[in-house]
């Protein structure tokens, strides 16, 4: 019997030859993630790290993006707390407010790579699946435990494996795609469980990859990959120096079970409040009138979703009662976007644009919603109460549909709008 | 005692609003806000010794730990759910905080059965019937036993008298 992705990975990570599924393993993780929850991560374990010190200064990855600009003095003084960490102990991978939205940096900057394990208290850690690493959130208290002892348990996951057939139709998008299989499987369909990506997934550029594994939490996944392939190598090369061997399952390994997708026949769709797999096509709910759009997110804020949306709304203007935020994932986002006269056209058409964070996403701040409002967001969550307030609804889809819509101000097929 | 009884996919907004995330940390500061937009009643009635009952996926959503911590806090003896959401159920190994999956046992609930838990035996009572319940693998009772992973880092480090890494 063959291996999966994550008994090759959990095995390399405990030092062992093999394990089994099922198994508790001790691992060293690669990399560990934290963002601006560092400050409380940090508040639990004072004594130890002044005793002890950190088990390895390159090990953590800290960005701050959550609520940034700080908003008040408590986030304020968190910020100010973790840049005192990060000098005090000589923490080699920091990122400062403004960088970008950690899963973003985390990719770009070349922290992620194929076979490595990462951890993060975010549940979107995930994402770095996208470039073939095993990749899961863990809750606060984990990762202090980690950054005294550089380790921790897993168990090795049972498997699921998509496979992907085809080529997605424009303006359809992987958002539809990654929804459409959140609605299929459920909110709990892939708990506990390794998602893998098969077949034709050459025709996904990284950026539909890292939208797709990002999600993968929605269904309940413990982490979500895809193979490195000749795209995964080209993306690679331009920023990372270090070598990497990447790790695949076997042919024969084995499945829970086994999905397949034809790219072709997915449709634009929408996640209706308050749950990420109540998702129906578009038509469903066309028409529905929205206050706020929003476009940006560590799901869908990179350079070709806001180049999407601003190919929609060039000439055009949002609608007179609605408004549009868009948040680039990253300032080096901000900067191509500025530069390809993306944000012009954006601006132009009246969106307002916020700095590179997590932004209105988590309600902490910015673009917090009223009683009785609707957003149509690009985000990962539509949970009740997401953006700052209970009463307010949140509908999910791709950045084609959220900039059609905008014009409109109710939600509008992108395929109306675009060739 | 009394025994909370919530549905399926109950995620970590309604466990814990995310905008209080990054302003409210410790026991204290998290108790006023638990389960604020799913039950209001719950932080200012629940008692230690009460019991949550749940459905399918419970604690999905986020990996931020208020929620464990401040049912942990408040004296929660125990969740019990048909499942639980993979993050959520670390962080409450991570905290001390006892979860129990046992979908039959939520099924047999009725409203005003009492509920109790044997953690020791493996057996949840409701009302006059009993089920079974598998102990958790020895590497994970041992973190919940010490009172959690932080106590169980302690412990080892106090034992080790240092740390093996590169720095």
């Amino acid at each position: 019997m063959g291996q999966t992705f994550a008994q090759k990975v959990l095995a390399n990570k405990s030092g062992q030859e093999t394990v089994e599924i099922g198994e508790i393993v001790t691992v060293r993780p690669d990399h560990l993630l934290t963002h601006d929850n560092t400050a409380a991560i940090i508040a639990k374990i004072e004594d130890e790290l002044t005793t002890y010190g950190i088990a390895d200064r390159e090990l953590p990855v800290i960005v701050i993006d959550h609520v940034v600009p700080a908003s008040n003095e408590k986030t304020a003084s968190n910020h100010k707390r973790i840049r005192e960490f990060v000098k005090q102990h000589g923490i080699v991978n920091f990122y400062d407010a403004g960088e970008g939205i950690c899963h973003q940096v985390v990719v770009a900057k070349g922290h992620a790579l194929p076979g490595m394990l990462i951890v993060g208290s975010d549940s979107h850690t995930c994402t770095y699946g996208a470039v073939g690493a095993f990749a899961t959130g863990i809750d606060r208290t984990e990762a202090a435990s980690i950054m005294l002892t550089g380790e921790t348990w897993l168990k090795v996951p049972h498997s699921i494996k998509i496979s992907l057939r085809g080529h997605l139709t424009p303006p359809v998008s992987a958002k539809d795609l990654i929804l459409q299989i959140i609605g299929d499987v459920g909110a709990s369909g892939a708990n506990y469980l390794s998602v893998e990506f098969h077949g034709d997934v050459a025709n996904l550029s990284i950026e539909d990859r890292l939208t797709i594994a990002n999600m993968g939490v929605e269904m309940g996944a413990k982490n979500t990959v895809f193979p490195v392939d000749d795209v995964t190598r080209s993306f690679l090369s331009r920023m990372v120096k270090k070598d990497w061997q990447s790790i695949w399952a076997d042919e024969d390994a084995p499945y829970l079970k086994s999905l397949d997708y034809d790219l072709s026949r997915i449709e634009p769709v929408v996640a209706l409040p308050h749950r990420v797999d109540n998702v129906v096509r578009i038509s469903e709910v066309e028409r529905t009138p929205i206050d706020q759009f929003l476009i940006g997110t560590c799901t869908n804020g990179r350079l070709s979703d806001l180049q999407v949306a601003a190919n929609v709304l060039k000439g055009k203007h949002v609608n007179k009662w609605s408004r549009l935020l868009v948040l680039p994932a990253s300032r080096d986002i901000m900067l191509a976007a500025a530069a390809d006269g993306t944000l012009e056209t954006l601006i132009e058409a009246g969106a307002t644009i916020l700095p590179p964070g997590c932004g209105p996403c988590l309600g902490a701040h910015q673009g917090v919603l009223a009683p009785g409002e609707r957003c149509l967001s690009t985000a990962n969550r539509n949970f009740k109460g997401r953006m700052g307030c209970r009463d307010a609804e949140i509908y999910l889809a791709s950045p084609a549909t959220v900039a059609a819509s905008a014009i409109s101000g109710v939600i509008t097929d992108p395929r109306q709008v675009m060739e | 005692m009394r025994v909370w009884k919530y549905g399926d996919d109950v995620n970590t907004d309604m466990l814990f609003p995310g905008k209080y995330t990054y302003t409210c940390s410790t026991p204290d500061e998290i108790i006023p806000h638990l389960l604020e937009d799913l039950d209001p009643e719950f932080a200012t009635k629940a008692r230690p010794g009460d019991v949550i009952m749940a459905g399918e996926n419970f604690g999905c959503g986020s990996s931020r730990e208020q929620p464990t911590v401040g049912l942990k806090a408040i004296g929660i003896e125990a969740v019990i759910a048909k499942s639980f959401a993979r993050i959520f159920y670390r962080s409450a190994i991570n905290q001390g905080l006892i979860l129990i999956e046992c979908p039959r046992a939520v099924d047999a609930y009725r409203e005003g059965d009492t509920v109790e838990v044997d953690p020791e035996r493996g057996i949840i009572t409701v009302g006059s019937q009993e089920f079974k319940f598998p102990k958790l693998p020895p590497e994970i009772l041992a973190i919940r036993d010490a009172g959690g992973l932080l106590e169980r880092v302690r412990a080892r480090l106090k034992e080790r008298g240092r740390i093996d890494g590169k720095s």
